[in-house]
């Protein structure tokens, strides 16, 4: 009986002794922490993407409470999420436009022919570390995928069909790992658009007219004719490519029915009214532009809202 | 027979062109002169469209210390200056001229006399080896003269003259080497002089036994001069293993070659120089073999720089209808060719037909942990690991396993029994890793 009772004395006073011992050095060695970070990462959605320019949520949020959260945003959750950190840390943030990725290349398999054939190990990285691509365009989607390896959002799949990647714009968060991630920077970061809609020069093709165009049927050609048909001066000509600045970008489409090759994309717009299309030819690729698929049902209701253009 | 101590392959041998003597190429109507035929910043084009230009003229300047000057190889006029596709479909400013006639510049000096006396001092020489342009032509194109000037903490003793040539296929060394030996050894010796050493090795692999033999008669009225014949093996041809090869001694990880006395020259090199230094003619020819089992005929040709690859092609009966893959350089380490309208360039070594049967990649299987690869490495790497890694992004686990050490001679992807891609990957992860340490705060 006695052996019991000292081995439970013992273990009781031995427990006691070490949790005193603990709790003086919990005391002692306290890491001050802003109770803060806690609080701001708790409202983070997470994704650990690094999409902010920190290592992760928790980095954000430590930075959000030591250097304010004015020059933060995190992509992934968008104006609501920095509303509430924020409204967290009692200082106020200016909204921002929401973006997506869009692809700028229109070169699909019909329209890049391929001249050689890539045998090594498929990723873009490893072709473009080699040679200009299996096409005769230096500049544009080598197809392997490795966008789609570096979304965690599962926005971007490789279509097999056209070899290019498609962005599901709903998943996609703009985080910027496929911009980083495509070694011809042919992933940019855009608004979304009111409604969704947008329209961009889908192309990276930096060659003369005649190359470019041998290369590739979709290419931008540089032949300025976009640019002069913007009356908003958001479109600008350089190195043989043209590049619509978002911006000041006002989705009045003319640039995209003036463009010869198609390479100008617009995506979510209501159907063309048939008057104008008949008096103004609409280059067939424009048509079957829209990679992207579109965010919401919009198209009924914008009937309504668009007044038809009239010539 | 001396060879380097640690890995390598011995690839069949395939020295099928090798007793085509060396033939001049016909001049083209126009030629492509890339600015970027050198390792290190571009040149700048100093001519302007419509310009006359003659045969050894500067037509670019370097642009910082490891650059190089090109001169024009054609006499003609300036067509265009412009961005052209290179090999690689890569866009690079090139200077376009279309050729008239041959007039070469007064100053070179054209004749056949072999010119024994060297006449200029140190300074002198490594002057006239950067203003003509001269690049060490086995394969890495590095400025020479950048190679002459070691830094003052190194200390060099000894030139070595890369005659090895153990790219299978390859023989452009082989006939410089047959055809004209004494300019090789008279180059040696300018080497020498502006290294201010007094010992030259000419490493030469034992497959060349008539090239040992030429040398070795021709050795002894060349003081200092000694020739080494070498084991057959792959990369012998590779500047650290040569130098182990040759006097014994491993180059530092991430440290020169020169520290270990030794400066490495490829015989074209050390013809370059002999013809920039004696004869006062720029860097504008090259030497180049074109082969392959498939190859309708097997020809050493001395190109100008700048003519376009499919001339050359044609000139030497077209392109096989059973040619699979072109290449240019050695099949271990040379690049195919997706641009055959490419013009060569100052370090063009060869165009290589391969046939779909010598190209297929098969069918990649799992690592069985043969230790091949490991036995294969020159370097001391472990492949197989580097490329485990690699493919997992593991960058710090990558530089502790020295990935940067890689000199990408395909040694590992060639042995291995499961047909795994090691070098892509292992290419892919070095360069991700060496901009990552380039990226740090230098201490």
């Amino acid at each position: 009986m006695n052996t019991i009772i000292f081995t439970i004395a013992t273990l009781a006073i031995l427990g006691l002794l070490l949790a005193i011992v603990l709790y003086i050095v919990a005391q002692k060695f306290k890491v001050e922490e802003d109770p803060r970070i806690d609080t701001v990462e708790s409202l983070m959605p997470g994704a650990n993407c690094g999409g902010c320019g920190k290592a992760g949520c928790r980095a954000f949020a430590e930075a959000a409470v030591k250097e304010g959260v004015g020059s933060l945003f995190c992509p992934v959750g968008g104006n609501a999420v920095m509303q509430k950190v924020a409204e967290a840390l009692g200082q106020t943030v200016e909204e921002k436009a929401p973006q997506v990725a869009v692809l700028r290349c229109s070169g699909s398999c019909d329209k890049r022919k391929k001249t050689s054939v890539y045998e090594g190990i498929s990723t873009c990285a490893s072709v473009a570390a080699l040679y200009g691509g299996e096409t005769d365009c230096a500049f544009g989607c080598l197809g392997k995928g490795d966008c789609e390896a570096a979304c965690q959002f599962g926005a971007i799949k490789v279509n097999p069909e056209t070899g290019l990647p498609e962005v599901d714009e709903e998943k996609c968060t703009a985080c910027g790992a496929c911009v980083k991630a495509c070694p011809k920077q042919l992933l940019e970061l855009r608004n979304k658009g009111p409604k969704g809609r947008r329209i961009w020069v889908a192309c990276r093709n930096k060659d003369k007219g005649a190359p470019a165009r041998k290369a590739c049927l979709a290419a931008c050609i540089g032949c300025g004719k976009c640019a002069k048909e913007c009356a908003f001066g958001a479109i600008t000509v350089e190195n043989n490519l043209a590049y619509i600045d978002f911006t000041k970008c006002r989705m009045c489409r003319k640039c995209v029915a003036a463009c010869p090759t198609g390479a100008i994309h617009e995506v979510n717009f209501p159907p063309r009214p048939a008057a104008a299309s008949a008096t103004k030819p609409v280059a067939p690729a424009a048509q079957a532009a829209p990679v992207q698929k579109p965010a919401s049902p919009v198209a009924e209701e914008v009937k309504k809202e668009i007044p038809v253009q009239k010539q | 027979m001396r060879t380097f101590r640690m890995g390598g392959v011995h690839p069949a041998d395939k020295k099928i062109s090798q007793n085509a003597q060396i033939e001049k190429l016909p001049i083209p109507k126009m030629v492509y002169i890339s600015m970027g035929q050198h390792l290190g910043a571009p040149a700048a084009p100093c001519v302007q469209v419509g310009d006359k230009v003659k045969v050894g003229q500067l037509i670019g300047t370097p642009t910082g210390f490891v650059s190089a000057p090109v001169h024009s190889s054609v006499s003609g006029t300036v067509k265009s200056i412009g961005m052209v596709n290179d090999l690689a479909k890569r866009p690079v400013n090139t200077i376009t001229i279309e050729v008239e006639g041959d007039e070469w510049v007064d100053t070179i000096d054209r004749t056949d006399t072999i010119v024994r006396d060297i006449t200029l001092d140190q300074k002198q020489i490594v002057e006239r080896i950067k203003e003509c342009g001269v690049v060490g032509l086995g394969g890495a194109t590095f400025p020479t003269n950048v190679k002459l000037s070691p830094p003052p903490t190194a200390k060099p003793t000894c030139v070595i003259i890369n005659g090895a040539e153990c790219e299978p296929y390859l023989t452009s060394d082989y006939r410089v080497m047959m055809e004209m030996p004494e300019q090789v050894l008279i180059g040696g010796t300018i080497l020498m002089k502006a290294l201010g050493v007094n010992k030259c090795y000419v490493g030469i692999e034992e497959n060349k036994p008539e090239a040992i033999k030429k040398l070795s008669a021709l050795a002894p009225k060349y003081p200092g001069v000694e020739i080494v014949p070498l084991k057959k093996k792959y990369p012998q041809g590779g500047e650290k293993q040569l130098i182990d090869a040759v006097i014994g001694k491993k180059v530092p990880s991430m440290g020169l070659p020169v520290d270990t006395g030794a400066v490495v020259q490829n015989v074209g090199t050390a013809f370059a120089v002999y013809e920039a230094v004696q004869k006062n003619k720029p860097l504008f020819e090259g030497i180049m073999t074109v082969t392959g089992d498939c190859a309708k005929t097997q020809r050493n040709f001395v190109h100008r720089v700048g003519t376009p690859l499919s001339f050359i092609m044609e000139y030497s009966g077209g392109i096989p209808e059973n040619a699979a893959k072109i290449i240019s350089g050695g099949p271990m380490m040379g690049k195919a060719v997706s641009n055959i309208d490419a013009p060569t360039l100052k370090g063009t070594s060869s165009i290589l037909y391969l046939t779909s049967a010598q190209t297929e990649r098969k069918p990649e299987s799992n690592c069985i942990r043969c230790g091949k690869c490991v036995a294969a490495c020159p370097m001391g790497l472990e492949p197989y690991l580097l490329n485990k890694l690699g493919r997992a992004s593991r960058m710090d686990e990558l530089e502790e396993h020295h990935v940067y050490d890689c000199i990408e001679c395909g040694c590992c992807s060639f042995t291995c029994p499961a047909y795994i891609p090691l070098l892509d990957t292992i290419r892919l992860s070095k360069a991700a890793v060496m901009k990552i340490m380039k990226s740090r705060p230098k201490k």
